[in-house]
């Protein structure tokens, strides 16, 4: 029979009938239903086993502080573990599985576990794994891996896709219950831009499950006509499924938003929405959470927290049992029995820790046991009696357990603020100091009656809107009738001989914490660690301040001495795909195209990622079938005739102004003051320690105009550096930079005819001749009839070569008209391999070399850095570990034998010494093979390099392994007098 | 966090870029007879106090600006928020 526990009343929609299915079965419940509440209304108690010993578990709360009811949603790669099934909104088509046993949920092999609890106590692993020792990785890792967790991932990627937004507001109300809707209701008719924001998809919070009226209606009636009134305003924004999980410097919120959770697919909407909020202030009204009571066996499905009793049956028309009994240490507790009596629920037994009087009147035919203690419960998978100290027993289905309330005082400790103890509520409420700009109203501040939580929530928002200059209006705050809140704090039973639950999730005992104490973990901190008390899902919402008081027991200190465990975010766990949001895979970072990456696609290019820049790495042509063909031919094809590359990539750095030469003279470690219009000069510079940072050129087009070029890798740290020295260090410079990277395309043409190739694009007017446009010359020019362009002569491959540059939007236009008047020459484009290559092959140093562990004289270029002038790097480049007689020097190397293939990362050791980290002399930065020599070349540092030209070292290869004899060789492998280039 | 721009307001901290501590911008003079010992200490040693720091930010995803905020390093409260540029030129003029 389908709901056999469903009776009248609540908030749901009976007309929706919803079908779902749990384990298999197929079940009925309502829209408005939890897939809580609808378990309990088809009569599951048990809905899984617990994390340690496989004890049955059943529903134990209606809200998100839920610690046992952790189910399985969906399937294939929407699969979910650990999803909480008192706030999963029922779904027609809802798929759900119970977790954490081994066989079916009822006959669990793993069950076995709570028969050796007596071997797995607090420390269980620290204790026993311990020895011998060999077994760790091999025997025992494995082992509790597999038993560990409680629900298993799909292993596939997650298919959906999450969002990550912003949100600005003057008021954030955070909590839609009767606090929430008061201050939002002040804020928002004050004229204040609100957003009120609730974990739950039907505000109202417990006015949905007391039955308490304001102002003469039912609270949930009440609610709904705030809601109402708060959704016809303009300056409100209502948010439900949406929970503030962090309170950030400076006011910041962080909130996740559950789009599409509710829903059977996402049809391609975000699921989850990752919200970070700027808002002046913050209230916060998020309520209180109820408590248990430890007592013996207290952790069997059927026993659950009183209001979560009353709010099953009053919102949800959800029996939890049909024989309710209620243990509790106040009078709220009481709240659930007059309820659901006077619903006509058979109440067995109310037992009230307190002596004296019953609070309220007695419901009938309940048996009253004022000062009652219960020290055991019975019942294989669900509750069906306890036992009172005194040796009676009492029949009961469901048991119904208030420990009291503790205020929700998570995000008012996000920045470190520590909760204050009340002695009058027995409990935490917000203390210390609070986030920027929060208030607490309601609940939450420790106000526990609902006439002063309107009030509270009226008066705070009234008053943090005038705070921020707005008139608050002249409404009087909502009431409703006065009820009693008194409480007496009583957190275990100490008479219990069996096992008492403090943390349901982690399986945590009172005798736990008692011998956690005894093992010397006093501090509430290591005792959370040595139990895992209070961790994982739930971070111990229920457990925590009951865990507390048993320590504050052992250790004879009061409660606000032992104090809590520091709260962080985020107060309900986020899915990492939310916080990723749309940044993963190939979005993970922006894609930087050069201009002429269409062009390139088209010639079938494999491309490389260079920083953020995809480039074209070679370039196939039909037949090669292995890259390095590919690149043999490129370079030899540029070194015989020309080849055309984009460099576009490199960092363009425009700097302008009087003290611009001057400016350059300081940031690089070389002279650049005297260097004449219309030149190039290479530049070194160095960082502030003497460590060479970055190399480049800069051409002067004009007096007061260079252009600077960087490495594409250090393209945003060079600028970034270069106005650090201008704003910081010279502000009286006359100086201007603007990076001019994606402003212009630019190609190197390399080899022999690129002054022929070029003459055929360039305007005639323009001499380029070797005469009028010499080596390290440099010039504004037009091409193509008109085109503005820049033209260097400098050469990266050691060839006769140029670069030129185009505003980006010729960039397309200009590889293809270079491509096609080099036609005649057989000109090829050539990509980063074969650019690696020949400037390998010419001796050129580039990032491998430029590791942030180098300087200028382990690169030969010592004499480069001047010593007349100040320039970043230059004092500190002087020091004497920078300058050791036996330090680093960058020198070619070639094997013996020359059908080796050398390997970059190898070290260098003298011949006949052993190859250990002692007779370490450096390594081997980059290596290539040369199609022009015909054998693996490489360069690389080792110490006095320069000075043993000829000399044969070992190379080896710890890692890889391999070692082979090389020879030291000058880093100039190709046209070391540079007549190439000068031609 | 969110830094006040002398310029263009409130900013998310995430739009900067961090360096150090401000003292960075009295760069030594390099002609001193114990420059090298200046440079040592300008560069390695600086103070790490737990409370008011003074510091430089980068508005890299910005207006590019170098700032100098002073950020207590418990409490992440920003009390000010100056341009690095007047201040380094503030200095001079004290020279």
């Amino acid at each position: 029979m389908n709901q056999i526990n469903r009776i009248d009343g609540g908030l749901i929609n009976r007309s929706n009938k919803l079908n779902f299915n749990f384990n298999g079965q197929s079940l009925e419940g309502y829209e408005g239903d939890t897939l809580a509440s609808a378990l309990l209304a088809n009569g599951h108690r048990m809905v899984g086993r617990s994390f340690k010993y496989h004890r049955p578990r059943g529903i134990f709360s209606a809200g998100s502080e839920e610690p046992n009811a952790l189910v399985q949603l969906r399937t294939g790669a929407y699969q979910e573990p650990n999803t909480r099934a008192t706030v999963t909104e029922l779904f027609h088509g809802l798929e759900a599985t119970s977790q954490n046993h081994r066989g079916s949920l009822k006959y669990d092999l793993m069950a076995v576990n709570d028969l050796f609890s007596s071997f797995l106590s607090a420390g269980f692993y620290y204790k026993t794994f311990m020895w011998p020792k060999a077994f760790w990785e091999k025997f025992y890792e494995p082992v509790i891996r597999a038993a560990a967790g409680l629900g298993r991932l799909s292993g596939e990627d997650d298919p959906d896709i999450y969002d990550k937004g912003f949100l600005h507001c003057d008021v954030l109300v955070v909590g839609a219950g009767a606090a929430g809707l008061s201050a939002a209701l002040s804020a928002g008719r004050a004229g204040a831009r609100v957003i009120v924001m609730d974990e739950d998809f039907c505000m109202g919070g417990r006015l949905n499950v007391e039955t308490l009226s304001v102002d003469d209606k039912s609270g949930s009636e009440w609610a709904t006509q705030a809601l109402a009134e708060l959704s016809a305003m303009g300056n409100v924004r209502l948010m439900t499924r949406t929970t503030a999980y962090g309170a950030y410097d400076h006011g910041i919120v962080g909130a996740l938003e559950r789009v599409t959770d509710h829903l059977i697919s996402s049809e391609k909407k975000p699921r989850q929405i990752l919200w970070r909020v700027y808002t002046k202030r913050t209230i916060l009204c998020a309520g209180a959470t109820e408590r248990p009571i430890a007592f013996g066996n207290n952790d069997r499905p059927g026993v659950m927290l009183a209001g979560a009793v009353r709010a099953y049956v009053n919102r949800w028309g959800a029996l939890p049992g049909k024989r309710v009994a209620v243990f509790t240490n106040n009078d709220d507790g009481w709240r659930t029995a007059t309820d659901l009596a006077a619903k006509g629920v058979e109440i067995t037994a109310v037992i009230d820790s307190r002596d004296g009087q019953p609070p309220v009147d007695v419901p009938k035919g309940a048996a009253i046991v004022m000062g009652g203690r219960i020290v055991d419960t019975k019942g294989r998978h669900g509750i069906r009696s306890f036992t009172l100290s005194n040796g009676q027993q009492i029949p009961a289905d469901c048991l119904a357990v208030s420990g009291g309330w503790s205020p929700n005082v998570q995000l008012t400790c996000h920045q470190r603020g520590r909760p204050t103890w009340r002695e009058d509520i027995a409990a935490f409420v917000p203390g210390g100091e609070l986030p920027q700009g929060m208030s607490v109203a309601g609940a939450a501040s420790g106000n526990l009656s609902l006439s002063s939580v309107l009030l509270n929530g009226h008066d705070i928002g009234n008053s943090v809107v005038s705070d921020l200059g707005f008139t608050p209006s002249k409404v009087k705050s909502s009431s409703s009738e006065e009820e009693t809140t008194g409480i007496s704090a009583f957190w275990h039973v100490r008479e219990s001989k069996v096992r008492a639950w403090l943390d349901l999730q982690n399986d945590v005992t009172v005798k736990d914490v008692k011998l956690s104490h005894q093992e010397g973990f006093r501090s509430v901190e290591h005792l959370k660690r040595y139990t895992t008390l209070g961790m994982a899902t739930d971070q111990g919402k229920t457990a925590n301040i009951p865990a507390l008081a048993v320590m504050a027991e052992c250790t004879g200190k009061s409660l606000p001495e032992t104090g809590t465990t520091i709260f962080r975010p985020p107060y309900t766990p986020v899915a990492i795909g939310a916080l990723a949001g749309r940044a993963r895979g190939k979005d993970f970072r922006p894609s930087r195209l050069s201009p002429s990456h269409s062009w390139a696609e088209e010639q079938g290019a494999v491309f490389v990622e260079a920083d953020m820049w995809y480039r074209a790495q070679w370039f196939p042509r039909t037949g090669e079938t292995h890259w390095r063909q590919s690149v043999d031919r490129e370079v030899t094809q540029t070194r015989a005739s020309v080849g055309v590359c984009d460099v576009t990539t490199l960092g363009k750095i425009d700097v302008q102004g009087r003290d611009a030469a001057e400016f350059l003279n300081k940031v690089y470690a070389n002279a650049f003051a005297k260097l004449p219009v219309g030149k190039v000069r290479y530049g070194i510079m160095l960082r502030e320690d003497g460590i060479m940072m970055d190399d480049g050129t800069s051409a002067r087009f004009a007096e007061n105009h260079f252009v600077m070029t960087t490495t594409t890798a250090n393209a945003v740290s060079v600028f970034r550096h270069m106005e650090f020295c201008r704003q910081c260090l010279w502000p009286e410079m006359d100086v201007h930079l603007i990076s001019s990277t994606e402003q212009y395309a630019q190609f190197a043409v390399a080899g022999p005819n690129a002054r022929k190739l070029l003459q055929k694009v360039v305007d005639s007017d323009h001499d380029i001749s070797n005469e009028a446009f010499p080596f390290m010359a440099c010039g504004e020019i037009t091409i193509c009839g008109g085109v503005p362009a820049r033209l260097f002569r400098i050469s990266f491959s050691g060839e006769l070569a140029y670069e030129i540059a185009v505003p980006t939007r010729y960039g397309d236009s200009l590889v293809r008209t270079l491509m096609a008047a080099g036609e005649e020459f057989d000109v090829t484009p050539y990509g980063t391999e074969s650019l690696g290559v020949m400037r390998i092959e010419k001796g050129h140093a580039a990032g491998n070399e430029l590791n942030g562990q180098t300087t200028a004289r382990d690169l030969g270029m010592g004499r480069m850095v001047s010593k007349k002038k100040d320039s970043i790097g230059n004092t500190l480049s002087e020091r004497d570990g920078l300058n050791l007689e036996n330090g680093l020097s960058l020198v070619g190397f070639r094997p013996v034998n020359r059908s080796e293939e050398l390997k970059a990362g190898s070290h260098f050791i003298t011949k006949g010494n052993t190859a250990n980290m002692a007779n370490d002399e450096g390594w081997m930065s980059s290596v290539a093979f040369s199609p022009n020599l015909g054998h693996s070349i490489g360069l690389g540092f080792i110490k006095r390099g320069s000075e043993r030209m000829g000399e044969v070292v070992l190379a080896t290869d710890p890692i890889r392994g391999g070692e082979m004899d090389v020879e030291i060789v000058s880093a100039h492998f190709i046209d070391p007098e540079g007549e190439r280039l000068r031609g | 966090m969110i830094i006040n721009h002398p310029l263009l307001g409130p900013r998310d901290a995430a739009e900067f870029v961090y360096k150090g501590d401000a003292s960075l911008i009295n760069r030594p003079d390099w002609q001193a007879d114990d420059a090298a010992e200046l440079f040592h200490e300008y560069l390695y040693l600086r103070d790490n106090p737990a409370g008011e720091h003074r510091e430089l930010w980068y508005h890299e995803q910005g207006d590019r600006s170098w700032l100098i905020v002073t950020r207590n390093t418990l409490t992440h409260d920003i009390s000010k928020v100056e341009f690095a540029r007047d201040v380094a030129l503030a200095e001079r003029s004290k020279k």
